[in-house]
């Protein structure tokens, strides 16, 4: 079995503009946990964090603005999905 | 309200964006593209390889002058399992012709030559702009709403990629079911270029895409990829979001697992990484294609689900190429007759029905439904895995005849499932 992945080491490689103040992705208060897991799962940036002792963490800073999430629970347990403003967000030097 | 009225508005500066802009911009239409990043591009990932065909045909020779990476000339397909991997090599030492070729590229600085030769011939581009709303008027798209400015256009025309919020804002593009999706996670990691041409075998200037199917994904439907670049790789995996919340994997460890395969590991090996992209790969076909073309406004490239994957290969750039030369088209026909309503835009469908791109959706129809079978990615890797151990293994105890072996091991499978999926998956192909 390999070590668990850091994915914000990874995330460290990538040029951000982050709008502070203006989170682009907002989950609904006590999400369902089931739906949670998907995005615990999913999420290529590792986002939605799950703690050992089964609270959440989330933080849309270092989004890659795939919108797997919003594919996922959209209309669940996101309150808010939208692009970052003009200007910000993951900034792609290669791509 | 501004006074000028374009002939388009183009939301995004993809691939289908920026050739959209280029087609009307040539013939002298009045075209802007507005890109919520810093640059052309700047949003964008691919794998990646670009199939050239589409964009060749619309400007001829586009290789030699864009920033491409490799020409294709390997191909690789190889099964793999947590310890094993089989692989198909083909390397393609055969003269071909600029339509036939394929480039491995990446996005940053593909997007922007191809945006600047847009507005070399006279498109206008604005970044760093998000647009927030699609204006309607009496049922008829009439422009764009952006950071509080409104700019009104005959035409908009929407290649604003896989995730199309405007699109859906208008109610053309249904909320896509999250099992018709993937999502993909890629790494760029920096080798010197020699080290790349000695590890996959390559000539100067010559690439390889290579496939993986079975444990990249978990046993999901996905994969990996690598696409070597002149001095990176591009090293991912794409995973099928169908039964994500079952995994007992995370997307990235997947990647992470998939690059410490002893397979990828010594391919990899000293390299640095300097990116880290994630996208949604739409994987529903035909399934998913939503309404095209309304009063005003037409819908390209990924944000119109243009995507084939037919399990060896994966298809979306060129699919939004040509996509965005036949919007811009039916843009032309529509100020040829002064209708932008649906019915003056409709030559877009018919462009596309034409075209391979509605001729390949809908020969791959089936495929995505085949593809949701989980036996191809987790038993037939597998099985062939051990015909190969049993073939190579020598250890002194009595031979078996072949066929027995190779009985034994598709047994395990099934043979009515052999049948039955060699059945789907030769027609669905």
């Amino acid at each position: 079995m390999n070590k668990v992945v850091n994915v914000d080491v990874k995330l460290g490689a990538n040029k951000f503009h982050v709008d502070e103040g203006h989170a682009h992705i907002i989950l609904k208060d006590n999400p369902d946990l089931n739906e949670y897991r998907k995005l615990v799962n999913a999420c290529p940036a590792g986002l939605y964090k799950l703690e050992d002792d089964g609270t959440i963490r989330f933080d849309s800073a270092g989004c890659l603005e795939c919108g797997t999430c919003k594919f996922l629970c959209g209309e669940t347990i996101l309150e808010k999905w939208e692009y970052p403003r003009g200007t910000f967000g993951v900034e792609y030097r290669y791509g | 309200m501004s006074e000028e009225s374009f002939d388009a508005i183009i939301v995004g500066a993809g691939l289908a964006g920026s050739v959209a802009a280029y087609v009307l911009a040539k013939e002298g239409a009045d075209v802007l593209v507005i890109e919520r990043g810093n640059y052309a591009g700047s949003k964008n990932m691919t794998g990646g390889r670009l199939y050239s065909h589409s964009l060749e045909r619309i400007i001829p020779g586009f290789a030699k002058e864009a920033p491409i990476e490799r020409k294709v000339t390997k191909e690789k397909v190889t099964f793999l399992t947590d310890d094993t991997g089989v692989t198909l090599d083909y390397h393609n030492g055969r003269e071909q012709t600029a339509i036939e070729e394929s480039y491995t590229l990446l996005r940053g600085d593909f997007d922007q030559w191809l945006m600047g030769k847009a507005e070399e011939v006279g498109a206008q581009f604005i970044s760093g702009i998000r647009v927030d709303e699609i204006l309607v008027q009496d049922g008829k798209v009439i422009g764009v709403k952006a950071d509080g400015d409104e700019l009104t256009a005959k035409s908009v025309i929407l290649a604003e990629g896989v995730n199309p919020v405007l699109g859906e804002q208008l109610g053309m593009v249904k909320r896509v079911k999250s099992d018709a999706m993937a999502v993909g996670a890629k790494e760029l990691i920096e080798l010197p270029e020699q080290v790349i041409r000695d590890r996959f075998n390559l000539n100067e200037d010559e690439g390889c895409a290579w496939l993986f199917a079975g444990s990249p994904a978990n046993g999901l439907m996905g994969g990996g990829f690598i696409y070597t670049n002149k001095s990176s790789v591009s090293l991912g995996i794409v995973c099928g979001l169908h039964d994500i919340g079952s995994s007992n994997k995370t997307v990235p460890q997947m990647l992470e697992d998939f690059k410490n395969h002893a397979m990828i590991k010594p391919l990899i090996e000293g390299g640095k990484l300097i990116e880290y992209s994630g996208h949604v790969v739409p994987e529903a076909g035909i399934h998913m294609v939503p309404k095209l073309v309304d009063d005003g406004v037409l819908i390209t490239g990924d944000a119109a689900g243009f995507c084939l994957n037919i399990g060896y290969t994966v298809r979306g750039m060129d699919l939004a190429i040509a996509s965005g030369e036949a919007a811009a088209k039916a843009v032309l026909a529509a100020r040829d007759k002064n209708d932008f309503s649906a019915q003056g835009l409709s030559s877009y469908q018919t462009l596309l029905e034409d075209s391979f791109i509605m001729k390949d959706l809908n020969l791959y129809k089936e495929l995505p439904k085949f593809m949701e079978n989980p036996r191809i990615f987790n038993q037939y890797p597998k099985m062939v895995a051990d015909i190969m151990q049993s073939m190579f293994t020598v250890d002194g105890s009595p031979s078996q005849p072949i066929r027995k072996t190779l009985m034994k091991h598709c047994k395990e499978v099934g043979y009515m499932n052999l049948i039955k999926d060699g059945f789907k998956g030769v027609t669905s192909i």
